[in-house]
């Protein structure tokens, strides 16, 4: 059949882009390689660099225990390439098979792979966000400025968002032994991930860690003084707190203006794109030579009712670039869907935290091992009477059972004896999500509903 | 319900030398009883799953005394190691444990042994000087990891002598008993005798760092109080050591002497290795899933029915994991029983999984890396003497008793 001759001439001399040179680019650049690849291959980023790795940007390099440019990726395999790095992609034509590039130049392609990520979200006042001492972190760069302002030993950082992120930064400033105030417009730190009854031991541990922490307040204004520095924040309840250094951490944007007009299904929530990380356009059809990977991608789960999910999760990032670099140069019957059960981590306040499934479209949380109080526990997350996800501190070992607990759709809360079942643990209680139609920064996994075609978000800031 | 008479076999000494066909009967049924009363579990995805499982205790003390495989040879006054206890108990003793061991609190310790560990290697091979042919298990693989258990612990060298024996006695209680009745109370009185010495002369040495600190495990154990734990009792403290020292004994041994065999039996690895010494790496690894230092794990106990591979294991069941027939599986290892020093996706059972995964883990890779290394560096055409050599008693921790190598030369 032509097909299959034109896809052996693909995997032979075709030109596969990556546009994308983070962690799903780099995966999927050497899957494509070590399944027999042996066409042209060409990288493009944005960023002056290879392929780093993010997780640490928040724990050991801002801790000063690792330089910024120690983090690059290990590489599987060499993957020989063609590196456009430091230009990002502007824009993609379809019909001609063509993205075009910052610098004015353009790179044609037989398939295409689209890992362009998300960014940090910026402070919404581009004035405020001007003033020196305000950050983000999300790359090596902001790293970098970041960890040398708090070498300079600031006075005090406020930290504008209580998921991850920042909390991850407040508890690297408390162990630099710099004031710490996190202001955040949830009731709880971690509560649009993981719901206010964690949410509430995560807000324990910041206090214990000596954080100020300032919950369902909104930052509203940051104010400079006439150099231009900042020197202090207002807050929604009247409050002020001075601070020569601010850290945003509301979250992340996707990186996908560079599609608009191009006829992909690319918005605000990302690239959508079927089970076998290929492309929709805007009428709902797969782009056949297109692909998705990483935290731009929304791809349809059946574990959660083949709804769309956004994963900002770095183990998400590797499967799915697998999966797509797989499919990129597979016939159709040797396709593979992608399956992955979310998972992530983060470190805070000497604790590892460790999440499976999707714990935001729980309803309930049973404490199913240890206890709250020391904090060492692992919880399931029940939805409609059936395992969706589980959280465990400083007990990450057992989550495995529990995501193939979750994969099985087994009933919830589970029905049996386990080792370390405390008294609190014999009840489920309402897990404590914020109200979904108010958006928060904090989840980390977006449930998006069954269309392909975008939805309108609007954001309002902390 | 099918049953098999397998266990007893895998523990009968004729087989130890190659105990992977009936492992490889065993997969026939993934979750089978064994009429010895066990529930044996030998692939890969259902060890995999029971070891990560919170209904299964490790603690025999949940296990109805009829029920019990291996008959206690618990002495009251010491309360199990922590590998024979559940949460919460046993995370808190892991945690006083890694603190003074690894990272966070401590990560440096096994790091900065390298220096010494290579020094410690390169000696006993240079003693092999004059000679033609070596017991590698005497004259190497036990001498070798006996000498950074003391240093890393912080037990004088010097005491070896002493407390050789009774770590060998006490290993052997990890299994069912032979012989009769007799035999096996006499025995069971040998196990209950050794740990007591073994006991008491750490308790001495316990006393002894706490006066006058080193920098050694024991010192840090008895000086370091987690922040927010309850430390250690002395008897658990004494437990537990037990347990490091017959670890540090009893593991790597095997490790040893069974990478040289195989590498013996497999020219072509031996040869890669030697051209290329970053190959240990992998190599290591494959090693482990091949010739896995504990075969079995025994005795894990259920606390609610199980439903698993189309079979219930009921509540209260004596559960034996078998992971070195996992290692084998070929429902997750292609070509199981190919030893290929560079096999990708190597997950393999060697250090177990879960809670339990074992702690010495980072040392054992670094001792055995080490050793094959430098052994297969420096020995000019070594070659087997006899094959299969003889092997030890112990099913669990199994490994050869001697392992007579020839060679040509040595090379600086």
């Amino acid at each position: 059949m032509a097909l299959d001759g034109s896809l052996e001439r693909l995997r032979r001399e075709g030109h596969i882009v990556v546009v994308g040179a983070s962690l799903a680019g780099l995966r999927a650049a050497e899957t494509l390689r070590t399944e027999g690849f042996t066409g042209a291959l060409t990288l493009i980023g944005d960023e002056p660099y290879g392929p780093y790795d993010r997780p640490p940007l928040s724990k050991q390099v801002l801790l000063g225990r690792v330089p910024p440019d120690h983090t690059d990726l290990p590489r599987h395999c060499a993957i020989d390439a063609r590196w456009r790095l430091g230009v990002a992609a502007s824009g993609l034509d379809l019909a001609a098979k063509r993205v075009a590039l910052a610098d004015g130049t353009s790179v044609e392609y037989d398939r295409l792979l689209i890992a362009t990520g998300v960014r940090s979200r910026p402070w919404p006042n581009e004035l405020e966000a001007c003033l020196d001492g305000v950050f983000v972190l999300r790359t090596r760069d902001d790293a970098a400025r970041l960890d040398h302002r708090l070498k300079a030993g600031p006075s005090r950082v406020l930290v504008i968002g209580a998921g991850f992120t920042g909390s991850e930064i407040a508890s690297v400033c408390r162990e630099r032994d710099l004031p710490v105030t996190v202001a955040e417009r949830g009731a709880t730190p971690l509560v649009g991930a993981l719901g206010s009854v964690i949410g509430e031991v995560a807000a324990r541990l910041q206090h214990q860690h000596g954080v100020d922490l300032r919950c369902g307040v909104m930052v509203t204004g940051l104010e400079g003084d006439s150099a231009g520095r900042l020197r202090r924040a207002h807050f929604s309840d009247g409050g002020t707190v001075e601070a020569e250094v601010a850290v945003v951490a509301l979250g992340a944007t996707r990186n996908t203006e560079w599609l608009a007009g191009s006829g992909l299904a690319a918005g605000p929530r990302g690239i959508a794109c079927d089970a076998g990380c290929r492309a929709f356009d805007i009428r709902g059809i797969v782009a056949d030579d297109v692909f998705v990977a990483g935290d731009v991608a929304r791809s349809p789960h059946p574990l959660f009712g083949y709804q769309f999910l956004s994963l900002e999760h770095w183990g998400n990032a590797v499967a799915q670039a697998e999966v797509a670099a797989h499919n990129m140069i597979s016939p159709g019957e040797r396709r593979r869907p992608h399956l992955w059960t979310p998972y992530f981590w983060s470190a805070q306040f000497g604790v590892n935290i460790k999440s499976v499934g999707v714990p935001n479209m729980a309803d309930h949380i049973l404490i199913s091992q240890g206890s709250l109080d020391e904090p060492r526990f692992t919880a399931a997350y029940g939805y409609q009477g059936r395992v969706i996800a589980a959280v465990s501190f400083d007990q990450a070992k057992w989550l495995e059972f529990y995501q193939r607990q979750i994969e099985q759709a087994a009933p919830f809360p589970l029905p049996f004896t386990t080792v370390d079942r405390r008294p609190e643990g014999m009840r489920p209680v309402p897990a404590g999500f914020p109200d979904p139609s108010v958006p928060t920064h904090g989840p980390e996994v977006t449930v998006s509903g069954h269309s392909p075609t975008d939805q309108r978000v609007t954001f309002t800031p902390a | 319900m099918t049953s098999v008479a397998l266990l007893g076999q895998i523990l009968d000494h004729a087989n130890r030398a190659d105990p992977y066909p009936l492992y490889a009967e065993l997969r026939g049924t993934p979750v089978v009883r064994d009429e010895s009363g066990p529930y044996l579990v030998s692939t890969y995805w259902e060890i995999r799953s029971l070891l990560h499982d919170p209904r299964v205790s490790s603690d025999v003390r949940n296990l109805a005394p009829e029920a019990r495989t291996v008959p206690s040879t618990d002495d009251p006054e010491l309360p199990p190691s922590f590998i024979r206890i559940d949460p919460p108990d046993h995370d808190r003793v892991r945690r006083l444990i890694m603190r003074t061991y690894g990272p966070p609190h401590t990560p440096r310790r096994v790091y900065d042994l390298r220096g010494e560990i290579g020094g410690i290697v390169s000696a006993l091979i240079d003693g092999f000087q004059g000679r033609d042919r070596i017991d590698l298990v005497e004259d190497f693989s036990y001498p070798f990891p006996v000498t950074v258990i003391c240093r890393l612990l912080g037990v004088p060298q010097e005491d070896e002598q002493r407390f050789h024996g009774w770590a060998d006695t006490v290993a052997t209680a990890i299994e069912p008993p032979v012989g009769t009745p007799e035999e096996q109370q006499a025995h069971w009185r040998a196990v209950r005798e050794a740990r007591r010495q073994l006991a008491t002369y750490l308790s001495g040495l316990i006393d002894q760092r706490r006066r006058a600190p080193r920098d050694d495990m024991i010192s840090a154990l008895t000086m370091d109080r987690g922040a927010d734990e309850s430390p250690m009792s002395l008897p658990e403290m004494l437990s537990n050591l037990t347990l490091l020292l017959i670890a540090g004994h009893e593991t790597t041994v095997n490790l040893i002497t069974n990478g040289m065999l195989t590498l013996l039996r497999h020219p072509d690895a031996l040869k890669q290795l030697r051209e290329d010494p970053d190959l240990i790496f992998p190599l290591v690894e494959e090693l482990l899933r091949f010739e896995p230092p504990v075969q079995l794990l025994p005795e894990r106990t259920t606390l609610d029915d199980i439903e698993i591979a189309g079979t219930t294991i009921p509540k209260g069941a004596s559960l034996w994991l078998v992971p070195a027939s996992g290692n084998r599986d070929p429902q997750r290892f292609p070509e199981p029983d190919r030893f290929i020093p560079d096999r990708p996706d190597n997950q393999h059972f060697g250090f177990g999984s879960g809670i339990h995964n074992c702690i010495g883990s980072p040392l054992a890779r670094l001792e055995a890396q080490t050793a094959l290394t430098e052994l297969v560096r420096r020995l000019d055409n070594p070659r087997l003497v006899e094959d299969p050599p003889p092997y030890r008693r112990n099913a669990v921790l199994r490994g050869p008793q001697h392992l007579s190598i020839a060679y040509d030369g040595l090379r600086r």
